[in-house]
């Protein structure tokens, strides 16, 4: 672990805070080599697969957004140098905690089997080389997001190593995220007291916007904030939150001001239609303001303090929202800092510590 | 506060209902079982005539998949936007405590009683030897 440097600029006052939301990412392919089971090693090598990088194309390293000019590194893909973490992030941040999301095309290969392999490797070389070297960071459990089988196993597998804090999952996979096929997840999660993480992205097994396949990479991002609110209706019409009362859902980069108004929505029509899913027994915004977060960046508010303020009364309680930066993604710059403007000095607080304590058992008891 | 007579007892079958109209207000007067309820022709939602909607059941689900029909007939379905509310006590299944249609008090009466009056009678004849739905408003 490096030497921790003062809080300084753009992080001043953050000091602390739990980041809900970076991206480390392998630097490539042979980096995972040695962390995977043998069987799986020299299935990779027998098919050439450790010249590929497995990015996935939710989130093309390429694209501006997907990292701040000045988080680029000199070799490697955004995000692949704990060094460089260190130095853009943790140490003028000076964190409680920041918990990696990694991304990768091993959550969502079409081959169960290898996909599960693959993450295994992925949360070795994430503990081993990440995790062993620098004590603020904690991590999310990567699963193969279409093997809920699987994917349980590596939770069960993982669980007592308890600086993996959540289990993630994309927005967009092959079911609706609810369907009673993916249960296995949610239920070593909540036996386990992780949260699960449900980050934005896609498999791309059907296209990002429900009308079809979009031209443009604009369209698709902008698009992932329907597949959120997708996910989330499924979740609350399958009746996930009745079967696992003790769950809890974080949704990751999903923009959140998307979300009032789908409450408004799914409120207002489950009124008429509610005889269909009678578990759905109590008003839909109510179980997403008791069992769903939202990591903070990025926020798609406009950046006034007036505008903060409606989206903020809209949400309808000041405990949803968790403080992340989206390292080594580009939405605030350096002169800017990591918060909307205007944010009160108590919802700060709550934002920045008690939401993501409170969200997280595992950081709590830290 | 005045008696209404507003049908003989064998005029409304269990699971039916009659729509009577009490002082300009209409009410749809329903039977649950033997037991009378009345309630306001008049949604809260939105205002559409709320007796004349679907007469169902509660359905329930304690756990997803665990299907339940309880209390067959207990419930009234608006029919503008489907809103439920059970005729007992006007209580919307969503929102019982917030949203509600307004009840009235209902009680059979023998006719030999209503003949000592006071009772309002604008369209059901009274004979002694008969019962009586009778709402008080
Ligand atoms: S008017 Fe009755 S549900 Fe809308």
């Amino acid at each position: 672990m490096t030497q921790e440097a003062p809080p300084s600029g753009a992080f001043s006052g953050l000091a602390g805070a739990v980041d809900c939301d970076i991206h480390p990412v392998p630097p490539d392919m042979r980096a995972l080599l040695p962390h995977l089971d043998p069987y799986w090693r020299e299935h990779v090598e027998r098919r050439g697969l450790e010249r590929e990088n497995l990015d996935t194309s939710a989130y093309p390293p390429g694209a501006p957004i997907n990292a701040r000019p000045d988080w680029r590194l000199p070799a490697g893909p955004p995000g692949s140098s704990l060094a460089a973490l260190q130095a853009h992030l943790l140490d003028p941040l000076a964190p409680r905690a920041a918990i990696c999301n990694l991304i990768h095309g091993a959550q969502m290969m079409i081959s169960e089997d290898l996909s599960a392999g693959l993450c295994r490797g992925l949360n070795n070389w994430l503990a081993a080389e990440w995790l062993d070297r620098d004590d603020r960071l904690r991590a999310s459990i990567t699963v193969p997001v279409h093997s809920p089988e699987l994917a349980a196993e590596e939770i069960e597998r993982l669980a007592p190593d308890r600086r993996f804090v959540q289990v993630l999952l994309l927005a967009m996979t092959e079911l609706p995220l609810g369907r009673r096929m993916m249960w296995p997840i949610y239920r070593a999660a909540e036996k386990h007291g992780l949260p699960v993480g449900i980050h934005a992205g896609s498999s791309f097994r059907h296209p990002p916007s429900a009308g079809g396949w979009g031209s443009y990479y604009l369209e698709d991002y902008v698009s992932y904030a329907q597949g959120f609110a997708g996910a989330l209706n499924s979740l609350l019409a399958e009746g996930v939150f009745q079967k696992f009362p003790a769950l809890r859902v974080v949704l990751i980069e999903s923009g959140v001001t998307w979300l009032p108004a789908s409450l408004w929505r799914i409120n207002k029509t489950w009124r008429g239609v509610r005889a269909e899913v009678p578990w759905l027994d109590r008003l839909p915004a109510d179980l997403v303001r008791q069992h769903v977060r939202l990591t903070l960046q990025p926020f798609d508010a406009p950046p006034d303090a007036r505008s903060l303020e409606v989206l903020l009364d809209q949400l309808g309680s000041d405990e949803l929202l968790l403080f992340s930066t989206d390292y080594p993604h580009w939405h605030f710059d350096a002169a800017e800092g990591p918060l909307p403007a205007g944010l009160p000095p108590a919802l700060l607080r709550k934002i920045t510590v008690e939401n993501p304590l409170a969200t997280y058992p595992r950081l709590a008891a830290a | 506060m005045a008696r209404h007579v507003v049908a003989a007892v064998g005029e409304i079958p269990p699971g039916g209902r009659k729509l009577v109209t009490i002082r300009g207000r209409e009410i749809g007067v329903f039977n649950l079982d033997g037991a009378y309820y009345a309630l306001i022709n008049r949604c809260p939602h939105q205002g559409a005539a709320l007796c004349t909607g679907a007469i169902v059941s509660r359905l329930e689900a304690p756990m997803p998949g665990e299907y339940r029909l309880a209390q067959p007939g207990s419930m009234l379905r608006c029919p503008w936007h489907c809103w439920e509310f059970d005729i007992r006590t006007g209580q919307s299944w969503c929102e019982p405590e917030d949203v509600k249609a307004r009840s009235y008090a209902v009680t059979v009466e023998p006719g030999e009683r209503l003949a000592r009056g006071p009772f309002m009678a604008e369209t059901v004849s009274v004979a002694v030897e008969e019962d009586y739905v009778v709402v008080t408003l």
